[in-house]
């Protein structure tokens, strides 16, 4: 056995010194013909991405409105200052972060419930399958004007002619509570992607393993924590920061359910950037926050990036 | 899929009988149960949807709500009055930014799989890393600059901007099909004297269908439903459908019937391509991670 796997290694080694060598032979122009390709995707890439960010960059530093296009000054850092003493900045961004894991780890938790009861046969199971998916399919403008309205509205919401059907009085959910009322409809949303990512894993389980297992004698609850949970694992990291990096931007439900209100209780960071731009018309300010944004999520999309590639075992290719 | 639930019964034939026998089967049916009243659970919001486009006005905003009625076309009908522009934007927007994403994208995924560039891992995260970088941390340069070149309320706008948002998505997909085919099919190829082009059309094109397709359907949802670049950088020209929904929304009064129309008739495409293609839904969002 060890023998094989050293023969097997040196064999990959030498595989891989020709390689090398091979690389390093390669003439210039074979590099560029290889480039050739790749070229248009991240020309185009780089100029509609990167330099819009420059540009926010360049505006961060500057007192500017839409309104009085001539009103440029250079400011220094000053927007960044102003952003440090904003108390409704501070808010949007505990909304943010409270808005992006709620919704992220309620979603994985119903997820993987789900993705366990679909993981069992029976009758039926593609339409139960299929019906489970649905709302992740809806347009986002148009489920959140299907919570906003028809599932909360106070007057003739269904919601709560139902808690009126076990006596809870009529309540106006996206006043009252107006984040759960948004993390209702993002939960709803993408409970389904995280159920399809567990449901994933789960038939990507090695059938052999949890055989032998069961002629161990080990019971669903030890074979589930001992063998199902850690396999699950990586599928649940990546399902979470997917999820993350997706959630983090919502908009959609923020602007139609709540507009951010009542005042700005419920606005998240790009809800109340836009605010700032198109509302206020103040882009100085806009993009300020736009590029502290981007610097705190280079933190967390570190990570993310970091566990992504380990999931997707990026491997260069010779 | 295995039997995993009924195997324990007969793996334990010591187990005495009755009770202990008879459990499994019962818990089955229990949770059988469960999951069906959880999975009607998340649809009836959408069955409530559906409903209540077919509704009249007054039945769509009564309280009680109404369960049974007669139900009518006349919502659909005024809906698809209406939306004419916004589906044809829509339909442009999507269509085209698709096949862009898939003209930029698969030679891109190639150049990162089958005849790599150096530096392969570089490329792709700096792919997924524009991905990352949230939308309105651009969108004022953006508005500004297209202001500049006159191109607001432009669907070529949303076209570019569209592609730049999937492309990232789509190269990684891609590379994640084409590493896929073996090498040997390629080699056998060259040695067979077909040309670099005609390997592409005729051998890796054909093994790599499936995926463009799943590739293009995440490509057609993602731009399908955009709702932020098409509210900031649309009026009256280009506007799409999610900006036709709000219309109906914002417009005198309340129609909630009608809403329901247009967001059902909206949401319509993506849930049926959905429905049909749940393989690769699950592999496009993934971004290729999950086969």
């Amino acid at each position: 056995m060890t023998t094989l796997t050293s023969q097997a290694a040196s064999a990959r080694r030498a595989q891989e010194q020709r390689a090398a060598r091979a690389e390093h032979q390669t003439s210039r122009a074979e590099r560029w013909r290889r480039r050739g390709p790749l070229l248009p995707a991240l020309l185009f890439t780089i100029v509609v991405t990167q330099i819009p960010f420059l540009v926010t960059i360049w505006y961060s530093l500057h007192s500017r409105n839409l309104l009085r296009p001539d009103s440029d000054l250079f400011v220094g850092f000053a927007n960044y200052g102003d952003i440090v003493g904003d108390s409704t900045f501070r808010g949007a961004a505990v909304n943010s972060v409270v808005i992006t894991l709620g919704c992220v780890l309620v979603a994985m938790a119903l997820g993987i419930v789900l993705a366990l009861l679909l993981d069992r046969p029976f009758r039926g199971r593609g339409v139960a399958r299929t019906l489970l998916i649905t709302p992740f399919l809806i347009m986002p403008v148009a489920s959140s004007v299907l919570w906003s309205m028809a599932m909360l509205n106070p007057t003739y919401g269904l919601f709560n002619w139902t808690l009126g059907l076990v006596g809870i009085d009529p309540v106006d959910w996206t006043s009252t509570y107006p984040i759960v009322a948004i993390l209702m409809a993002l939960v709803w949303q993408w409970t389904p992607f995280m159920m399809l990512l567990v449901l994933a894993g789960l038939q990507a389980q090695p059938k052999d393993v949890i055989e032998a297992a069961s002629v161990d004698g080990a019971g669903p609850w030890r074979t589930f924590t001992w063998i199902t949970m850690p396999h699950l694992r990586r599928y649940v990291e990546l399902g979470v920061l997917l999820g993350i990096i997706y959630v983090v931007n919502t908009f959609d439900q923020i602007y139609l359910m709540t507009a951010g209100g009542p005042g700005t209780a419920s606005a998240n960071l790009p809800f109340y950037i836009y605010q700032r731009a198109f509302l206020g018309f103040d882009v100085g300010q806009a993009a300020a926050m736009g590029v502290v944004v981007v610097i705190a999520t280079i933190f967390v999309a570190m990570a993310a990036l970091r566990l992504i590639f380990r999931s997707f075992d990026v491997k260069e290719r010779s | 899929m295995t039997t995993t639930a009924p195997a324990p019964t007969s793996s334990r034939p010591a187990a005495p009988g009755g009770a202990r026998r008879r459990r499994p089967r019962t818990a089955g049916t229990l949770l059988t149960a469960l999951t069906w009243i959880l999975a009607l659970g998340f649809f009836f919001p959408v069955a409530w949807m559906a409903m209540t486009a077919f509704k009249q006005e007054s039945q769509a905003s009564s309280n009680p709500p109404t369960f049974f009625f007669e139900p009518t076309l006349d919502q659909f009908r005024a809906v698809v009055g209406e939306s004419g522009t916004y589906v044809a934007n829509s339909l442009i927007a999507t269509g085209f930014s698709t096949l862009l994403v898939l003209l930029l994208g698969i030679p891109a995924a190639y150049a990162l799989s089958i005849r790599p560039v150096e530096k392969v891992g570089d490329v792709l995260f700096f792919f997924i890393s524009t991905k990352m970088l949230p939308v309105v941390a651009v969108i004022v340069p953006i508005y500004v600059i297209a202001g500049q070149l006159k191109v607001l309320d432009n669907i070529w706008t949303l076209v570019v901007l569209y592609t730049a948002m999937n492309l990232p998505i789509a190269v990684w997909m891609m590379r994640s099909f084409l590493q896929e085919v073996p090498a040997e099919v390629l080699e056998a190829a060259s040695v067979d004297g077909a040309g670099l082009l005609r390997t592409m059309r005729s051998v890796l094109l054909p093994m790599v269908a499936p995926g463009i397709a799943a590739t293009a359907l995440i490509c057609v949802i993602f731009a399908w439903n955009e709702f932020f670049f098409a509210l900031n950088l649309t009026a009256s020209q280009a506007a799409t459908v999610p900006l036709f929904i709000v219309s109906t929304m914002t417009s005198e009064g309340l129609f909630l019937a009608r809403l329901c129309a247009a967001a059902l008739l909206a949401s319509l495409p993506v849930i049926l391509a959905g429905w049909i293609a749940q393989k690769q839904l699950v592999r496009g969002l993934s971004m290729g991670a999950i086969k």
